[in-house]
């Protein structure tokens, strides 16, 4: 049985996809540094400090995260990803965004025309109860439901 | 966009609508979609200059650089000239190979014409290169209750929280845009509210504890949140005396790049703190205890990315941020010492000073000698983006940084230790 959250969208869009998650902040300076220099076509996170993501493919998923931490060159970053095709196809915060995070969306969105479809607030429950490796769907009113448990 | 829930003005409404242009109408865009996301009601006045945290010209930020060319293009500018972060490479004083500096050219091919964005986009000059803009050699050193829109995240850190003046931690991109409109939006730490402390720290170790160690510890547990920091000020005093500063210059940088504090408060010691007392922490504030034992669990918890633990260190950073004239003072006497006491010469493996270009100038104009022939050298990168390469990340560097040791491969001891490790290595 799927669970259902609801959010605050700050960029709107539908999808469906796999959740990665992030219990801590997710640190996207030294997340993406590492496949950004290196022109990976897949970003694998590079951020040693966190455990759940070390090593992880990050492209293409849904992250599921409370916020970003870190570097505040983090919305470049966001950009840069966005630009080289390897972002995430969508951010779930569990806590309002932060302002690293709220600017790359945005610059993405606003000057790239690309979209990381993005929903804050989903609240700690959230967190909670996802897992990496589930699939996850979003509508563009801010809805979120896990449709499966993890592998 | 939609219709904004901002109260802007009719000369704001104006922008958004393009009616000064297509561009600025998309750094408007930006900047009130940017506050709207921080439910920020209004746009207010930036009381002093800016500071940009991206100084180097990687080729694989072209995105960026393609924004910049437009806003150049539509004859916009900052609205006062600003200092910017350190540059990535200096090849006379940081040692690289010929294979490294084919790379260093490769990966940072767009410095020249970067750095030439930015003079037309408002750089204040030649040496306005450093994260640590607001020391007095540099010169961009906000008042208390300046309104800035600064993202350095060690320079908004301690502006915030030293000198008393207002900055979000504004991401690179969006600096830009709101020191071209010359507002930011109003929400988070540029409100009374949102200097309110969420936790309360409590220290209680026998001694002052590392600043690294001891900022990395507040930052891993409280995140983005604003810290109100006890027991502190019996240690470091109740004046803001320059080695009080320089802790707090070192701590609130680790706190900013293990988490993303923006602000804290030192009871006793720092301006709000001094004013406002635990008045300012929130009704239902955390608490968080560090002892010495919870100090050395944090640093203990650090991993060492080195393939091989046992290895000889090829140069030690010291500096992320900049040092101060005093700090690079406090180091090379301390160095100095070091080999008097061993009876050398030249330190074993190059020691690498970082501070800014102005703070250097002081430093030369005292006529150091024979610095070199020490093995120290001066220099005014960054040395993250030093490391930010697959050649450079493979050396066994050591460093006492741990904003450094967060966003590298380097390893990282307090200062300490590292006197020790550079002397004699890690046996």
């Amino acid at each position: 049985m799927s669970q259902i959250f609801k959010g605050r969208v700050i960029v709107a869009g539908n999808i469906k996809g796999e959740a990665l998650v992030s219990r801590k902040g997710f640190n996207t300076l030294a997340s993406f540094q590492k496949s950004i220099v290196t022109r990976a076509k897949v970003a694998r996170c590079s951020d040693q400090d966190n455990k759940e993501l070390y090593q992880k493919v990050i492209t293409g998923k849904i992250m599921c995260l409370p916020q970003t931490i870190g570097s505040t060159t983090g919305g470049l970053v966001i950009l840069t990803a966005a630009q080289m095709g390897i972002a995430p196809a969508a951010m779930l915060f569990s806590k309002p965004i932060d302002s690293l995070a709220a600017a790359g969306i945005l610059m993405t969105d606003i000057w790239l025309n690309k979209k990381i479809i993005t929903v804050d607030c989903l609240g700690d429950e959230f967190l909670q109860a996802v897992k990496s490796g589930q699939q996850v769907e979003i509508t563009e009113d801010g809805e979120v439901r896990i449709l499966e448990k993890g592998k | 966009m939609e219709e904004t829930k901002m109260e802007l003005t009719a000369e704001e409404k104006e922008i958004l609508d393009g009616k000064k242009g297509e561009t600025l109408r998309k750094v408007m865009e930006t900047v009130v979609r940017f506050g709207e996301a921080f439910g920020a009601r209004r746009l207010i006045p930036l009381t002093h200059a800016p500071h940009l945290v991206t100084s180097f010209g990687a080729n694989t930020i072209k995105p960026y650089y393609a924004i910049l060319d437009e806003l150049i293009a539509a004859g916009l500018k900052t609205f006062d000239t600003f200092t910017v972060d350190p540059r990535p490479f200096d090849y006379e004083n940081v040692p690289v190979n010929l294979v490294e500096k084919i790379l260093f050219s490769f990966i940072f091919g767009q410095q020249k014409d970067y750095e030439l964005q930015l003079k037309k986009l408002g750089l204040q000059n030649e040496e306005a290169f450093t994260c640590a803009c607001y020391l007095p050699e540099v010169g961009n050193t906000p008042r208390r209750g300046d309104i800035l829109a600064w993202s350095e995240s060690s320079a908004v850190v301690f502006a915030n929280s030293v000198i008393g003046a207002r900055s979000n931690r504004n991401s690179a991109g969006i600096d830009i845009m709101c020191n071209i409109i010359g507002k930011a939006p109003e929400y988070g730490l540029l409100t009374d509210e949102g200097r309110q402390a969420d936790w309360l720290i409590e220290i209680k170790t026998k001694k002052l504890p590392n600043a690294q160690i001891l900022g990395s510890a507040i930052g891993l547990k409280v995140m983005e949140d604003v810290p109100y920091i006890t027991g502190l000020s019996e240690f470091l005093g109740r004046e803001l005396k320059p080695e009080a500063i320089d802790y707090l210059k070192d701590m609130g940088a680790a706190s900013a790049s293990n988490g993303a504090v923006g602000l804290y408060h030192v009871e006793g010691l720092t301006p709000e703190a001094k004013d406002f007392g635990r008045k300012l922490l929130k009704p239902n504030f955390k608490t968080y205890v560090i002892d010495d034992s919870e100090l050395d669990r944090v640093y203990q918890s650090y991993p060492v990315l080195w393939k091989k633990l046992a290895q000889k260190p090829f140069l030690c950073f010291i500096g992320c941020p900049h040092l101060s004239l005093i700090q690079i003072e406090q180091w090379v006497n301390r160095l100095e010492e070091e080999l008097q006491k061993r009876g050398l010469k030249k330190i074993p493996m190059p020691v690498v000073l970082c501070s800014a270009p102005g703070v250097i100038k002081k430093y030369q104009e005292k006529a150091p000698t024979g610095l070199k022939e020490k093995g120290i050298k001066l220099t005014s990168i960054c040395p993250l983006m030093y490391m930010n390469n697959p050649l450079c990340a493979r050396k066994p560097i050591v460093t006492n940084s741990n904003k450094l040791r967060t966003y590298s491969t380097a390893r990282f001891f307090p200062d300490e230790e590292i006197i020790r490790v550079i002397f004699e290595g890690l046996n």
